[in-house]
């Protein structure tokens, strides 16, 4: 079987050489569309995000001070935010209006001492409508503290309730010093996201692959209607060396292209694909999924323009639901959950997986899941195969 | 004692739904013997030919091939066989050398044999001038030979010529009947299918007349004209009312069978010389404007009107 499979396969790369549409869907769409969007898209990462707030403090208590020497004061020493004290409302007010800071924080009169008598307290921000994402990070460092000071209330109470004795503000300034007992490390934040110019190069060529394995079987159709489909059936071929001959075409060429996709945008525009073991494991697991899913695809089709059409409108409704376009897995709930019902999420996943600098190890779990795909659309296909190989 | 039989086919059946387009087929094809199957189309010979090769699943019959049986998925059996479709089936994005190549690949057949073959068929078909031109670029004739060409690339013991000659310019036709004259004469058997009696009166040492699927009469060009006896073949060209000439027509004693096809009425009859005035007065009364009469021996056209009451190409 492996010898005329192998002619088959040999017969169908020259011809794909020479079709310059082959190497259009399975090179140059997807490079391009992964640095047009990773070189557009890369201006927005946090890196580049400056950030200016504003504070009033009408209070004037160990609170109040607290937030703006410590918390604001803290990241303007970082260099994440520049910091502009006003005196009024009306002039923070102003400032954000302007433009001049994302938001500013008032810190109204009294907040120090309902505090610490256990009393509702708020903190306010005026944002600027025009900067939503410095809004969201003011409100964000704002739940954040009053979130602290609710802790530290409780810690108060207890001890007090336990009979502990000593001045209120003590309390609660050993209670804040205290090391937290909890420590959450949010590794998706930090070490599974892909840099923008990483996600892009990835998830276009996934995205192609889904395209480009097609000109392996599908070329079934185009042989059947040009006779030669006859002609390999007459010949002493068994019919399933005539099925693996053109799925190793589509394996073949899936591998080129995703190859000289992660080469191209590794030189190119700098993506970091991550462990070469890692990401060759994903790329073979994913080229047998589209594989099988294009076979799966291709045995419903009547005809070749049929089955492009077919193969299109599944790789479109996979590459959407997988997020290709946009990183789904960062928007996370329902829509996180559908998208893993997709070889492209998991191959996404597992680049995730790879991006802290993690060895081949980490991307078992996804790999398993992607060959578990290709498992079921290829048994599938199998089972329709028959009509594949009908004269 | 003559050689056995290189292809052996028994009472073939294939259904389409509730249409049969073949009933009951049977032949034999001994080596250097050229097998016409000769009907008009839709008369079931590229049915019958795609089950001979393996190509179709039939719903009854036998088929042996080289002292093989042969099904769909057989491979030993189908290597004796050289397929020429009746459509032009070659890559035209690969060169006319290239093609051959990987068909030589398909038939498993050593690189250096192969080189030597791609060559010959090239040769025999008159295209090594222009093998490393692509197929694609190739005139209609010539892609035709390159199509015979595959067929004949790994010496088959059995080679299978569905209607080759099919949209084929004169000069190209000629050379591929040439080519199937040749090849007989080296030992192979020849199973060929057309609807143009002159290819299976010039090709064929036996024919089999088809029609509706069905063997209608099966021999040499000679016994199957003795079918006819001394019946001659009258063709009335004209104008006018030429159905009522054909129904009157045949409606004379000693007129066996009439039709009407290309502007002219085909009549098999006894003894042409002495019935022609009465054909004349008859047609002339039925409203036919006469304008040319043939008298024809009787040939193969004749054999298929005497058996089918239609003319082959109907």
């Amino acid at each position: 079987m492996a010898r005329p499979a192998l002619a088959i396969l040999g017969k169908d790369l020259r011809q794909r050489v020479r079709d310059r549409s082959a190497f259009l869907v399975a090179v140059v769409a997807p490079l391009t569309l992964a640095l047009v969007f990773g070189m557009t898209l890369s201006g927005v990462s946090s890196d580049d995000l400056e950030l200016s707030f504003g504070v009033v403090d009408l209070d004037g208590g160990v609170v109040a001070t607290g937030f703006t020497d410590e918390v604001l004061a803290g990241l303007e020493r970082d260099g994440l935010a520049t910091l502009t004290v006003v005196r009024t409302v009306g002039e923070g007010r102003r400032l954000a209006a302007d433009g001049d800071v994302a938001a500013t924080f008032v810190l109204p009169a009294g907040l120090s001492e309902a505090v610490g008598a256990g009393r509702p307290a708020r903190i306010e921000v005026i944002g600027d409508v025009d900067q939503p994402i410095g809004v969201l990070v003011a409100r964000s460092i704002a739940d954040t503290f009053a979130a602290e000071l609710e802790a530290t209330q409780v810690a108060v109470g207890a001890a007090l309730a336990a009979g502990a004795t000593g001045p209120v503000d003590a309390l609660a300034g050993r209670a804040r010093e205290l090391a937290p007992p909890i420590v959450i490390e949010d590794a998706t934040a930090t070490k599974k996201q892909l840099d923008p110019v990483t996600f892009y190069s990835a998830s276009m060529a996934v995205f192609f692959l889904f395209f480009t394995v097609q000109f392996g079987l599908s070329t079934l159709l185009d042989e059947r209607r040009q006779g030669t489909l006859g002609r390999l059936l007459v010949a002493p071929v068994s019919r399933r060396a005539i099925l693996l001959g053109k799925a190793l075409t589509s394996i073949v060429m899936g591998l080129a292209s995703m190859t000289v996709l992660v080469v191209a945008t590794s030189l190119i525009v700098g993506a970091e694909w991550g462990s070469p073991a890692g990401v060759a494991l994903l790329v073979a697991a994913g080229v047998l999924a589209a594989t099988a899913l294009s076979a799966l695809v291709i045995s419903f089709a009547r005809t070749p323009e049929q089955a492009g059409n077919f193969q299109s409108i599944v790789a479109l409704v996979f590459g959407l639901l997988g997020g290709v376009f946009f990183p789904i897995a960062a928007i996370g709930g329902w829509l996180e959950r559908v998208s893993l019902a997709t070889p492209h999420a998991w191959f996404l996943r597992g680049l995730g997986d790879l991006a802290g600098g993690a060895g081949p190890g980490a991307v078992l779990g996804a790999v398993a899941a992607i060959l578990a795909f290709a498992a079921v659309f290829g048994a599938l296909a199998v089972a329709r195969s028959a009509r594949l190989v009908e004269p | 004692m003559s050689a056995a039989p290189v292809l052996v086919c028994t009472g073939l059946v294939k259904r389409f739904g509730d249409l049969v387009a073949v009933d009951g087929v049977g032949f034999e094809i001994s080596p250097g013997e050229t097998y016409g199957l000769l009907g008009p189309n839709g008369a079931g010979k590229t049915t019958t030919i795609s089950m001979v090769c393996g190509l179709l699943e039939r719903d009854d019959g036998d088929v042996v091939v080289a002292g093989r049986p042969l099904t769909t998925t057989s491979v030993e059996a189908k290597a004796a066989i050289g397929y020429v479709p009746q459509e032009i089936a070659v890559y035209p994005d690969l060169t006319g050398r290239e093609n051959l190549r990987f068909f030589s690949r398909l038939y498993g057949m050593a690189p250096a044999a192969a080189t030597e073959r791609i060559g010959e068929a090239l040769e025999v078909v008159g295209l090594a001038d222009r093998a490393d031109d692509l197929a694609g670029e190739y005139s209609g004739g010539m892609k035709r030979r390159l199509n015979i060409a595959i067929g004949l690339l790994h010496r088959p013991r059995l080679l299978v010529l569905d209607e080759p000659t099919v949209g084929v310019d004169p000069q190209s036709r000629n050379a591929i009947l040439e080519g199937v004259e040749a090849l007989a004469g080296g030992g192979i058997a020849v199973l060929y299918t057309t609807h143009y009696m002159e290819e299976a009166e010039r090709l064929c040492d036996r024919i089999g007349i088809i029609d509706a699927g069905v063997i209608r009469a099966e021999g040499t060009r000679r016994e199957l004209v003795a079918l006819v006896g001394e019946r001659d073949r009258v063709r009335l060209a004209g104008s006018g009312d030429l159905a009522s000439v054909a129904t009157a027509c045949g409606a004379l004693p000693g007129v066996e069978a009439a039709s009407v096809r290309d502007g002219a009425v085909d009549l098999i009859v006894e003894g042409a010389r002495g019935l022609l005035p009465e054909l004349l007065r008859v047609a002339a009364e039925s409203g036919g404007l006469v304008d040319g009469v043939d008298v024809h021996e009787p040939d193969l056209e004749s054999v298929f009107l005497h058996l089918t009451g239609k003319a082959l190409r109907d």
